[in-house]
């Protein structure tokens, strides 16, 4: 029987979540199997992660959390003592597996039986030969840079040639690398190539106490601070058994609210100036400094990246900011019912709106679709709708989703989204908790793996974290949504014109940091 | 078309004046004037992420809205590197970036000028040096300013570029 000890020897019996969470241990034969009666009964791979507990009991082990009906199902499989590290691909029965076992194979050199073995986050920065997330690699060993092309699938025939976009891009944006095959200007394909942004954060987890691992949560994707910290927080406040104060509970999702109203209203300016609408971005873009200003004034900071601590928050709100915040959700509400009349009745934008980068249901839901691409396209997830965790167990939060999975629909979920923030940020304002903003965080005792989950403004945001001695990190994995969702953009393409693509990646807006790591 | 009029209408003009920056010498009072004076034209900016959370990204797109109206005073951020008089780097660097980030510098025409944008790209920040992160820009390219802060403020960041113009 497979079991994983932890260092005192006892043998692991639970995973623990802010989610409820139920954990098996399975071989190579199972770890396949599983996956595909969990693909049937509508299950939702949310990630993969590997480990290297050869310090432990010589094996290296993969995990994979699954989205199932009762919370989160995670599969830990322990590869062979002794022998070449490997295991089944689930590429095929869950297609967004492909990037992350490309993925775990440049970390830790545990190969998935697929056949597409090119580097994925090692492009150039370190030889093959190396594995930086194995223990015996020291994670400050530096290499020279060893460039090699990366072998793109080309297309041929008549007339096709190809587009490279990248890594710097023609704006203020982060880096990857697009290649289009192109006939004329319509895309026959699109591939992507990403890794450019990994600065190696989870090895920089491993030297980090669990106490300060939030900081660094918060910068995985900075425009998904507050998720991303707030997932860590509830990994560990899951592992030490501690419950965070109800009015921090409160004033977290007023921040991951907050988070979510100006990442929307940023987006939706940029929509409406990548169709040629400069008036939408203007107008948007002034909406989102006047929420930021307002997180400056009641929270300290303009982006809360430092806000979501263990055991509750930094900082209270202060009395006279609940009426400070009502009388601007009612100017935000005004503005954005406003302009969205003006978006729906403008013939030019809806023209490029409609119709452009279209992902189809049965489409979406096969490649995994997540978040809120995924709602786009009909999907019905939503973390804080699914999942009873607080304080949105409180809330209820209504679901919102569209149909047509076009640039449209992805920005009518968004409009949605905004007036449903505002919502729950009026019910939090409105029925105040009193109490302890903090609790402390006991140290846990190692070995212990906890993961929190929270839908952050692009979807469920995950980190699996496991204690280590005396207070460090033995292991932390973030996941991104953005895993689930770029391969969309290369569906959502095709067939759409190049002049398109900025409009329809804008639609999508996926995290390279948060992607990378 | 009524609706959209009257909303600019409403809005009104929401430029803000930029604060007196801390270096400058007393007659110089605003930035345009620096610009028209030292350059002679619209000062060109190519941003470059080389590796950031994008939450440095996030305040420089702001530079762009009504508050800040960075084009308003003669700053305009261009597509190519080669139309530009200033890169705007915002960091850590990553390993994975190293190559395109030189590249980018070394299309930049001279006279030209780095600004490394934000506590990573200035020193590392919270990533610090590992096998995929150089940290601060200055341990890949040349560096004449940086803007420390986690992300820094627009107007943080409009005064270390502002300061490279006047100290220029």
């Amino acid at each position: 029987m497979n079991m994983t000890l932890d260092s005192s020897g006892q043998a692991r019996q639970e995973i623990v979540s802010n989610l409820p969470c139920i954990y098996t241990k399975v071989g190579a034969l199972r770890w396949r199997r599983v996956a595909d009666n969990l693909r049937a009964s509508g299950a939702r791979l949310l990630t993969l992660w590997g480990a290297d507990d050869r310090d432990r009991d010589g094996r290296f082990r993969i995990y994979a959390a699954y989205l199932v009906k009762e919370g989160v199902s995670v599969f830990e499989h322990p590869m062979e003592q002794g022998r070449k590290p490997t295991y089944p691909s689930l590429a095929e029965i869950f297609p967004c597996a492909l990037h992350m076992e490309r993925a775990i194979h440049d970390l830790f050199g545990i190969v998935s039986m697929e056949p597409d073995h090119r580097g994925w986050l090692r492009h150039c920065g370190w030889p093959q030969t190396v594995f930086p997330l194995r223990r015996d690699f020291d994670g400050n060993t530096k290499f020279s840079i060893d460039s090699q092309p990366y072998e793109f699938i080309q297309v041929e025939g008549d007339g096709v040639h190809e587009i490279a976009v990248g890594p710097v891009h023609a704006g203020t944006i982060e880096p990857g690398h697009f290649r289009f095959s192109v006939v004329g200007e319509k895309v026959l394909r699109l591939e992507e190539r990403l890794g450019y942004t990994h600065k190696g954060v989870s090895k920089r987890f491993e030297e980090m106490l669990q106490m300060e691992g939030h900081r660094l949560a918060a910068r995985l994707s900075g425009d998904s601070a507050v998720a991303f910290s707030w997932a860590y927080c509830a990994a560990l406040e899951a592992i030490t058994q501690t419950a965070c104060p109800p009015r921090a509970a409160n004033l977290r999702a007023l921040a991951l609210e907050h988070e979510r109203l100006a990442n929307h209203l940023g987006d939706l300016g940029a929509l409406g100036n990548d169709a040629g609408f400069a008036f939408g971005l203007t107008q948007f873009s002034r909406m989102k400094e006047d929420l930021l200003r307002m997180n400056a004034s009641v929270f300290g900071a303009r982006y809360l990246f430092d806000f979501v601590q263990p055991g509750g928050v930094a900082v209270d709100l202060p009395d006279r900011a609940i009426r400070l915040l009502l009388d601007h959700y009612l100017l935000l509400e005004e503005g954005v019912s406003s302009l969205r009349a003006i978006y729906d009745n403008h013939a030019g934008l809806q023209d490029r709106f409609r119709d452009a980068g279209i992902l189809k249901q049965d489409l979406a839901e096969r490649l995994g679709a997540i978040g809120l691409a995924g709602r786009a396209s009909g999907i019905s997830t939503d973390l804080r709708v699914d999942y009873s965790y607080s304080p949105y167990n409180r809330l209820k939060p209504k679901l919102v989703t569209q149909s047509t999975g076009d640039v449209a629909a992805r920005v009518q979920v968004r409009f949605d989204e905004v007036f449903e923030s505002v919502r729950l940020c009026r019910m939090l304002l409105e029925e105040p908790v009193a109490g302890p903003i903090r609790m402390e965080c006991p140290s846990p005792p190692p070995g212990r793996l906890g993961l929190g989950l929270i839908e952050g403004w692009r979807g469920p945001v995950l980190i699996a974290l496991e204690s280590g001695p005396d207070g460090t990190i033995r292991r932390c994995h973030a996941h991104d949504p953005s895993w689930q969702n770029w391969p969309l953009i290369e569906y959502a393409i095709l067939g759409n014109i190049v002049p398109d693509f900025p409009l329809i990646n804008k639609s999508f807006n996926l995290s390279y940091s948060g992607h990378d790591g | 078309m009524i609706d959209t009029l009257s909303r600019m209408i409403r809005t009104g003009i929401l430029t803000e004046t930029l604060p007196p920056l801390k270096a400058a010498s007393p007659q110089v009072d605003g930035l345009q004037m620096d610009l028209r004076k030292i350059l002679g034209r619209a000062l060109c900016i190519r941003h470059v992420d080389a590796g950031s959370c994008n939450g440095c990204e996030l305040e420089i797109q702001a530079l762009n809205n009504p508050y800040y109206n960075l084009e308003g005073v003669g700053i305009k951020f261009v597509a190519s590197p080669r139309h530009a008089d200033l890169l705007l780097v915002t960091g850590p660097v990553s390993a994975n970036m190293e190559e395109a980030l030189k590249r980018t510098l070394d299309a930049v025409p001279d006279p030209k000028f780095v600004v490394a944008v934000g506590d990573c790209g200035a020193c590392g920040g919270v990533f610090g040096i590992n096998y995929a992160s150089r940290g601060a820009v200055a341990n890949v390219i040349p560096v004449h300013r940086t803007v420390t802060g986690c992300p820094p403020s627009p107007v943080a960041i409009l005064e270390a570029i502002r300061s490279v113009i006047v100290e220029a």
